[in-house]
């Protein structure tokens, strides 16, 4: 099979391409990039007005594929990701069973082998049950595809734990990631501590939660020379923690959440809105202008999702009874253009680096150029494509999506998988 | 006076001619109180439900009781053995209690917005009978109808709360209503016993030394030390706490004159009073403010029950 | 709320009270003096006649018969089709048991105001009698419900309102008929006038 993409708006920062070009595709490899191209056979796609690039990657998403398949599964899961533009997603281990040996890494990839719209990259649990107690067989996982380490979901509350996983995994070179919260200071916390838990009667999840393990795990992988990846970061305090470890030369990056970046406490008002329960919980519209900045300088490297699909009656419920979370593939990378892009904060190469090389390269995964003999991982996206967030439904099994009714501007149009098309002028293959 | 309201959820959708009109209503009430035959005909035909979704004797007996007088029929439903424990949702038991066609449902939960979720799930008129944290409106309705009928009037009021502020869901509701009508708040406490954010509510001042705004006070306003909800150790002893915060003969001298003392009970004496305060023949004011509870609970069902003008009917 | 038009005035204020001392010297007739006597205003204008008719009783026997005023909002029937109405205070500080009650209202129209009176009266204790006493009969009764005393009957339309106007608190002392206005409540002035 192959495919001629047509005088799409090539933007590939790596090689410094940002112009209107055609690409050939033949097999699951590029086969020419240049201008005025022809090729006998291959199916022509007209992408004048478009723009390519490489395969957008959301290293933080949960497919909750074994065990909750009624909130989402491997073939939905990577549906609403293709829908989202993306190539690839790494899935997050709180599954049920977790993710902790080779056999449910080896179970999801097989999984995403047969019914996936996308390549799924599984991370596996740092510690046995994400009990933060003892070290999970990080080396049978790696073997079975395992891509990174985390307990995503929960902070490892001892550090004497942390520092026995990275001083035992550091040696497959994989990247830890840590979802940063210390217990003792979170508790049952629902929203973030200050005006809104105030207000709302309810139990504060205090940014300080947050910034005390990262700026312990900095310390940590200082101390064992492992990778460090702080996942959702979402304070102005906690994003001067990174940026000073990485002025210092350490092997640190993190990512941020639209959520995070787009939405506010504020967004939790009288109504008690579960679907804006997530965590790290929404935080100020200062930390949101911080991380935005973030973004622009290069102290925050990829923008994640961390896709949380939730079945409707689970959040419609009681605040503290409904579980945190919200959706994000089919938004995300339509909320950075309109957001970020359009406005000028950032250009479209930054959105690249930030949703495709980023995440790549910490993830350790293939890196995607726009050349010739490259894997054709590619998103193609219309930047002035107008839609309304739900209008037609989602791809995901869920709909607890935080943005929904939001007007947005950009949306990923095609897809290319291993030179396999996985969306085609917006409709998932 | 236009009363448009369906729902008595959340106090600072009051304005003060609301809780005005609240507080004259309950005066009348008083008098029917005050006689032998304690019952009026006014609801006669209405259905309340009663939906405790944790336990709570005082405020659903003083419910009860205030129904009951006016003549409409009332069904408890929750406590132990409520559907909520059996696995049900909330909205889901809501959508069951309204197949019985009732005309209002009281709500206790110990999740802060709660009846918002019943309110948006039912017709019924909702009444928040205590909400996690949230609020408490028929408390602070009470509390001022009380602090009323001994002061006056609310304008340049100086009231105090002491103690456990940052769990207390009367507070919620006590301090953003003092400020609609006028008063001055302060409130008294350790910084473990704060909210996050104090003035979000609408305090004026907070200290952590009662000694220091006792002289200053008009209403000096005890809250129940919450033993059972305190989740890790705001204090190191009761000891300690009846030292600082404890309202005692001992601080009688630093009090106004003419200052009372509120509490919305049940009381702890030994920790937040000594009994010579908390039985005090002039200042306390705290079986008056169990008495108005009854009364302020009639106004707000006869008010939120009473017809076309709030949109129940045309 | 809809306006009103005035249509004619039935009573001016000589009339008015020269119905209420006649009313007065009827009540003490019949109720043979002053033993037990006491008056009942329903608010809001009942209970200025019954301020009235009380001053009148002590200028004919020279006694002062207990007052009060009464007010029926807790004993409406028709709470769930109309407003929850103002609440006045009720105020009857003595006791009414072994009482010869006359209660005052201004006009008498269905009788359910008088209805939920009796009611209201009642549980306050066990008077020994209860008469009534209004100063305009409007008729169109609904409940089998007739008065002692009456200071002038007016056939009127349903369509009509009457009202009684007190200088006290309207600045005149009237009873006026007019059109009701599509929407408009029948019933008392509010207080004040419109």
């Amino acid at each position: 099979m192959a495919f001629l993409l047509k005088s799409a708006h090539i933007v590939d920062p790596a090689l410094g391409l940002d112009g209107v070009a055609d690409v050939l595709i033949e097999g699951d490899r590029i086969a020419e990039v240049g201008p005025d191209l022809a090729a006998e056979g291959a199916e022509i796609i007209d992408l004048t007005g478009k723009y390519l690039v490489p395969g957008l990657v959301d290293m933080h998403v949960h497919l909750r594929d074994p065990g909750q398949e009624y909130k989402e599964d491997i073939e939905s899961g990577t549906r609403a990701a293709a829908k989202g533009g993306f190539t690839g997603v790494c899935a997050m281990p709180n599954t049920d069973p977790v993710t902790d040996t080779g056999a449910i890494v080896q179970y999801v990839k097989t999984r995403a082998a047969e019914v996936g719209h996308c390549r799924v990259y599984p991370s596996g649990a740092m510690t046995r049950g994400l009990k933060g107690e003892a070290l999970s067989e990080m080396g049978d996982m790696v073997a079975r595809g395992a891509v990174a380490f985390t307990d995503d979901g929960h902070g490892i509350q001892d550090a004497g734990m942390v520092r026995t996983c990275m001083d035992y995994g550091k040696m497959f070179g994989k990247v830890f990631m840590s979802h940063c919260q210390d217990n003792s200071l979170v508790g049952e916390g629902q929203v973030n501590e200050g005006v809104v838990s105030t207000r709302l009667g309810m139990l504060g999840w205090p940014a300080e939660g947050e910034e005390v393990q990262i700026a312990r795990d900095i310390q940590i992988a200082r101390l064992t020379g492992a990778r460090l990846h702080i996942q959702h970061i979402t304070t102005a305090r906690g994003l001067a923690l990174v940026r000073a470890a990485k002025d210092e030369g350490l092997d640190v990056t993190c990512e941020a959440t639209p959520h995070h970046l787009f939405l506010t406490e504020d967004a939790i008002d009288d109504t008690y809105p579960t679907v804006m329960k997530v965590n790290p919980p929404l935080r100020t519209a200062e930390d949101a202008r911080a991380l935005a900045l973030g973004v622009a300088d290069g102290t925050v490297d990829a923008i994640v999702t961390d896709h949380a699909p939730h079945a409707a009656w689970e959040k419609a419920r009681e605040f503290a009874f409904a579980p945190f979370g919200m959706t994000g593939l089919e938004t995300s990378l339509a909320l950075m253009i309109t957001h970020l892009v359009k406005p000028g904060v950032i250009g479209y190469g930054r959105l690249v680096e930030l949703m495709s090389i980023a995440p790549r390269r910490i993830l350790g995964v293939e890196e995607v150029r726009i050349e010739a003999g490259a894997t054709a991982d590619l998103t193609v996206f219309d930047p002035e494509l107008a839609w309304t967030v739900g209008a037609d439904g989602y791809e995901s099994k869920s709909d607890n999506c935080g943005f929904d009714g939001e007007s947005l501007t950009g949306r990923a149009t095609d897809v290319f998988v291993g030179g396999m098309r996985t969306l085609a002028g917006g409709s998932v293959c | 006076m236009a009363f448009n309201h369906k729902h008595l959820i959340d106090i600072t959708e009051y304005s003060d001619a609301d809780i005005m009109t609240i507080l004259e209503t309950a005066k009348a009430f008083s008098q029917v109180n005050e006689r032998a035959i304690k019952k009026v005909p006014t609801l006669k035909g209405k259905t309340i439900v009663n939906m405790f979704n944790e336990p709570s004797t005082r405020t659903r007996s003083s419910f009860e009781l205030a129904e009951k007088r006016l003549s409409a029929d009332t069904m408890n439903f929750g406590g132990s053995s409520t559907s909520t424990v059996k696995g049900e949702s909330l909205i889901d038991t809501v959508m069951t209690l309204d197949a019985y066609k009732i005309d209002c449902i009281v709500v206790r939960d110990k999740h802060a917005g709660a009846p918002y979720m019943v309110s948006q799930a039912s017709p019924a008129a909702v009444i928040d009978a205590g909400d996690g944290k949230h609020q408490h409106p028929t408390q602070a309705l009470l509390d001022l109808y009380s602090i009323w009928e001994r002061k006056g009037g609310f304008e340049g009021l100086r009231v105090g709360i002491v103690g456990d502020i940052g769990h207390s869901r009367v507070c919620g509701s006590l301090v953003p209503a003092l400020k609609i009508m006028g008063a001055e708040v302060t409130l008294v406490g350790p910084g473990t016993l704060m909210p996050a954010r104090p003035d979000v509510l609408g305090a004026d001042h907070v200290s952590a030394h009662l000694d220091d705004v006792l002289p200053d006070l008009d209403v000096v306003y005890m809250l129940r030390v919450q033993m059972e909800r305190l989740e890790g150790a705001p204090f190191p002893s009761i000891r300690e706490y009846h030292d600082l915060y404890g309202l005692t003969r001992r601080r009688e001298h630093l009090m106004r004159p003419d200052a009372i003392i509120c509490h919305p009970g049940p009381i702890n004496r030994g920790v937040e009073f000594d009994s010579y305060m908390a039985d005090h023949p002039e200042r306390s004011v705290i079986l008056d403010q169990v008495y108005a509870g009854i009364c302020v609970r009639m106004a707000a069902l006869y008010l939120l029950l009473g017809g076309a003008d709030n949109g129940l009917s045309a | 709320m809809g306006t009103t038009t005035p249509k004619a005035v039935i009573m001016d204020e000589t009339a008015v009270n020269r119905a209420l001392t006649r009313i007065a010297h009827e009540i003490v007739e019949r109720n043979e003096g002053t033993s037990d006597l006491a008056i009942v205003g329903i608010v809001t204008r009942g209970d200025i006649l019954a301020r009235h008719l009380a001053e009148l009783v002590r200028e004919i026997e020279g006694v002062e018969v207990p007052l009060g005023s009464l007010d029926i909002s807790f004993y409406r029937d028709d709470f769930a089709t109309h407003f929850a109405p103002e609440v006045h205070a009720t105020n009857i500080p003595w006791d009414v048991d072994g009482k010869r009650i006359v209660l005052v209202d201004d006009i008498l129209f269905t009788g359910r105001t008088i209805r939920a009176a009796l009611d209201a009266v009642m549980d306050m204790g066990r008077p020994r009698s209860i008469e009534l006493a209004v100063l305009v009969d409007r008729g169109h009764r609904e409940l089998p419900i007739s008065p002692d005393f009456v200071g002038k009957n007016v056939p009127s339309s349903r369509s009509e309102n009457v009202r009684l106007y007190m200088s006290e608190t309207d600045g005149r002392t009237s009873v006026e008929i007019t059109d009701v206005a599509p929407g408009a409540r029948i019933g008392s002035a509010p207080l004040g006038g419109e």
